[in-house]
């Protein structure tokens, strides 16, 4: 019988429509090589645009290299750039806001999406039609997002605040969201967790309807009260997609830009200068290349490390 | 075989309309491009360059960003010797790194050849505008928008009876316009949160801004009526006792005091456009803002004409303003210099010069600027020709960016912010700016 399945059924039918002149160098070719003909173009785009930046990045965090001065001579300074940056204050501060960003935002979006995705899971009259209202902040796009939230928070006309006066009955404008070192932070938080907790609730929706009906059935047999179903059933089944939502929102926040230059743009002062914001102000404004170019790998290493253990705990819990 | 038949064809049909599409251009002449920032001079320069091309032929595309990403988006065209911009309005700080970093074509020999007197034009915008290094005889642009900071007011309001009363008698004089930076917070803080016409109104709106300029260029015009200074006189770079000096650190608490007692609510980080916008919507009583946006101002619906009223920026212990303004540069990688530097040599004729200020934007050659009837021009041309006269502006080095970062921080951090004090916050900037004078190799 013909092999009309597998790859050299492909690579047959493959040379039927190909023109003879390159038929015939196909057919010479063993499977392996048409494999890797096949996806070498896609691995050198990769390496075009992924890997050589960042051995590129790597090289110039070694130099002083200013992209805005291409006549001066540039030196290796071997790991000074990384000194620097290890031992300046305004670095440490902004990664002390960016830890607390992330640590903020997604607590409340884990708690707020786990609990919207239990009551959507929940599957009561007009759930759809609640799901696709819960979903729409995140289909915005960020910079929509920033500049009508910046309205919200307005102190003289902003809703934000009208509706925390109504609930507080403090004037409307007594408190500036965007404004006070106290609340920026927070705004900013709010903001972001009013756009990304659809997103953990449609991960955790996933988890819970992963959950077969029979345990619970199981579980009522056993005369489980509700509250005992959850906490032995429900969350540790979810724990995985929980924790997998957490790694996506924890790297995503790290590297948060849009949204805080939107609101604030790291004000008031520094108080919500996050390291991408530090960073950019480094390689585009001040165009301290090499400078920044260590600062990223910096932040790279540091994304890739945490989210690399958090791995290792969500593989401990899925294999439980 | 086929295939490649139905490929090369493709290849060919797809080239046929690439060059078809540039080729009518081509046709009808030479296009340059112009880039500059999106605001009100901006469309006058449109209207005006209508007649380059009727002159010329040469049609013109132009290029406006936003101020707020104009530094961001035309630095990062330069740096990459991109060829977008065959002309470039671009700022007065940016004269020294685009001279030294070869972005600008130096226009010396070109003025030579073709008769342009640098010194036809204002000594203060060729200082700020076209020379570097400063004071050195070497232009790299042509002084094409004369702008400084200068102040606005509701004059309308100013000349309520009861307000004028009630003013005299809380303060003991005439409610006028400020001679000094003391007085213009006086009124700022006796409009703010007063009720005119039933709506709550505010002091002033001044520069706050964090991401980009905003708050060095509005803290400067306290700074140097102040005394606040560069660096000393006499030994370049040495800023110990200048940039920190006593009068310097008054200058920064009395801006930080304007900002707590004056502003609008909220008002943390606005710039140009917010200003305009608190001003025109009858939010506050004074606004500071550039010149360049007086004419149409004066020209709004609401607040304009007979409402409006401006003045140049308040002495202190000595008169200063911040310098605005920006000169017209040729871009070294422009594929259409000839064309690039006729429009320049058309730009710097008189003729072009009068309907330029005519038009709206600001021009900085003598023979309109010294014309005996230009003060009567506009209600803000006798203002504009004594703020020009004590304008000073930021650093202009190559490095300026760093500069200008360090300060916004460091002012934002304390006025805004509220953290530190003003000495504490002179005292950091020089440590910066030191920083980056040493990478420089100037210190």
């Amino acid at each position: 019988m013909t092999d009309q399945t597998g790859l050299s059924g492909l690579v047959d039918r493959a040379a039927l429509v190909t023109p003879p002149v390159v038929a015939r160098r196909v057919r010479g070719l063993s499977e392996r090589a048409i494999a890797w003909l096949f996806i070498t173009p896609t691995m050198l785009l990769l390496l075009a645009i992924n890997i050589f930046p960042l051995i590129w990045t790597i090289r110039l965090s070694f130099t002083n290299y200013r992209a805005n001065r291409p006549n001066a001579t540039v030196l290796d300074v071997g790991l000074a750039n990384y000194q620097s940056i290890l031992t300046d204050p305004d670095v440490w501060a902004a990664m002390t806001v960016t830890a607390r960003f992330v640590f903020w935002s997604i607590l409340i979006q884990t708690l707020l999406g786990f609990a919207l995705a239990w009551l959507i899971d929940k599957k009561f009259r007009g759930h759809g039609l609640w799901t696709t209202l819960i979903l729409l902040p995140m289909m915005l796009s960020p910079a929509v997002v920033g500049n009508f939230w910046t309205f919200l928070y307005q102190p003289q006309i902003g809703l934000f605040n009208y509706i925390i006066s109504a609930l507080t009955g403090a004037p409307a404008s007594s408190f500036q969201m965007l404004a006070q070192v106290p609340l920026a932070p927070w705004a900013i938080v709010i903001v972001d967790s009013w756009m990304w907790t659809p997103y953990v609730m449609l991960i955790c929706l996933a988890g819970l309807r992963s959950i077969p009906d029979y345990i619970y059935e199981a579980a009522e047999v056993d005369r489980a009260s509700p509250w005992r179903q959850f906490w032995s059933i429900t969350l540790p089944m979810a724990l995985p997609f929980i924790m997998l939502a957490v790694l996506f929102r924890g790297i995503e926040n790290f590297k948060m830009f849009d949204m805080v230059n939107l609101l604030t743009g790291g004000g008031p002062g520094s108080t919500t200068e996050v390291a991408s914001i530090t960073l950019k102000r480094e390689a585009f404004e001040k165009w301290r290349t090499g400078y920044s170019s260590a600062f990223a790998i910096i932040l790279f290493v540091t994304v890739f490390g945490l989210a690399n253990i958090y791995v290792k705990a969500l593989n401990r819990v899925k294999s439980r | 075989m086929k295939l490649l038949q139905t490929f090369a064809l493709t290849a060919t049909v797809a080239a046929a309309t690439v060059l078809g599409a540039s080729a009518p251009a081509r046709a009808e002449g030479k296009t340059i491009t112009l880039c500059w920032a999106a605001w009100d001079p901006a469309n006058a320069l449109v209207e005006l360059s209508k007649d380059f091309t009727a002159k010329t032929g040469v049609n013109m595309k132009f290029e406006f960003v936003p101020w707020p990403n104009f530094a961001d988006r035309m630095l990062n065209e330069l740096n990459s010797k991109g060829k977008l911009c065959d002309l470039m309005i671009g700022d007065s700080q940016w004269i020294g790194g685009a001279a030294e970093n070869g972005h600008y074509v130096k226009l010396n020999e070109f003025f030579d050849k073709e008769g342009i007197k640098i010194s036809d034009f204002m000594p203060a915008t060729v200082t700020g505008y076209a020379e570097w290094p400063k004071g050195s005889p070497n232009y790299w642009a042509l002084p094409a928008m004369g702008d400084a900071n200068g102040w606005t007011y509701r004059k309308d309001w100013f000349a309520r009876p009861e307000i004028r009363e009630e003013f005299k008698k809380k303060f003991g004089r005439e409610l006028e316009v400020p001679k000094t930076q003391a007085e213009l917070k006086d009124i700022a803080e006796f409009f703010q949160k007063r009720v005119i016409d039933g709506k709550t109104v505010y002091g002033a709106a001044i520069f706050t801004e964090r991401g980009s300029e905003g708050i060095t260029m509005g803290v400067t015009n306290a700074l140097y009526p102040f005394g606040f200074k560069y660096q000393n006189p006499k030994k370049p770079y040495d800023m110990q006792g200048f940039v920190n000096s006593d009068d310097a650190v008054k200058g920064l608490e009395f801006y930080k005091a304007l900002y707590k007692c004056c502003t609008p609510p909220g008002y943390s980080n606005g710039y140009m456009q917010e200003g305009l916008d608190a001003f025109k919507s009858g939010q506050v009583a004074l606004q500071m803002n550039w010149f360049a946006f007086f004419p149409g101002l004066y020209k709004d619906p609401n607040v304009g004409g007979d409402k409006i009223g401006f003045f140049v920026n308040p002495a202190q212990k000595e008169k200063g303003s911040q310098l605005g303004g920006q000169g017209i540069s040729v871009v070294a990688y422009s594929p259409n210099r000839a064309e690039a530097l006729a429009y320049i040599k058309w730009f710097a004729s008189l003729d072009t010069q009068k309907k330029w200020w005519s038009l709206g934007g600001y021009s900085c050659h003598k023979g309109v600027l010294n014309d005996p009837n230009f003060k009567n021009t506009a209600p803000f041309a006798a203002d504009f020709l004594v703020a020009m006269d004590q304008v000073v502006d930021f650093w202009a080095e190559p490095s300026y960016a760093q500069l200008l970062l360090a300060m916004q921080k460091r002012v934002h951090d304390y006025v805004v912010a509220d953290q530190g004090t003003a000495k504490g916050a002179l005292d950091g900037l020089i440590s910066d700016w030191t920083k980056v004078f040493k990478e420089d190799g100037k210190l």
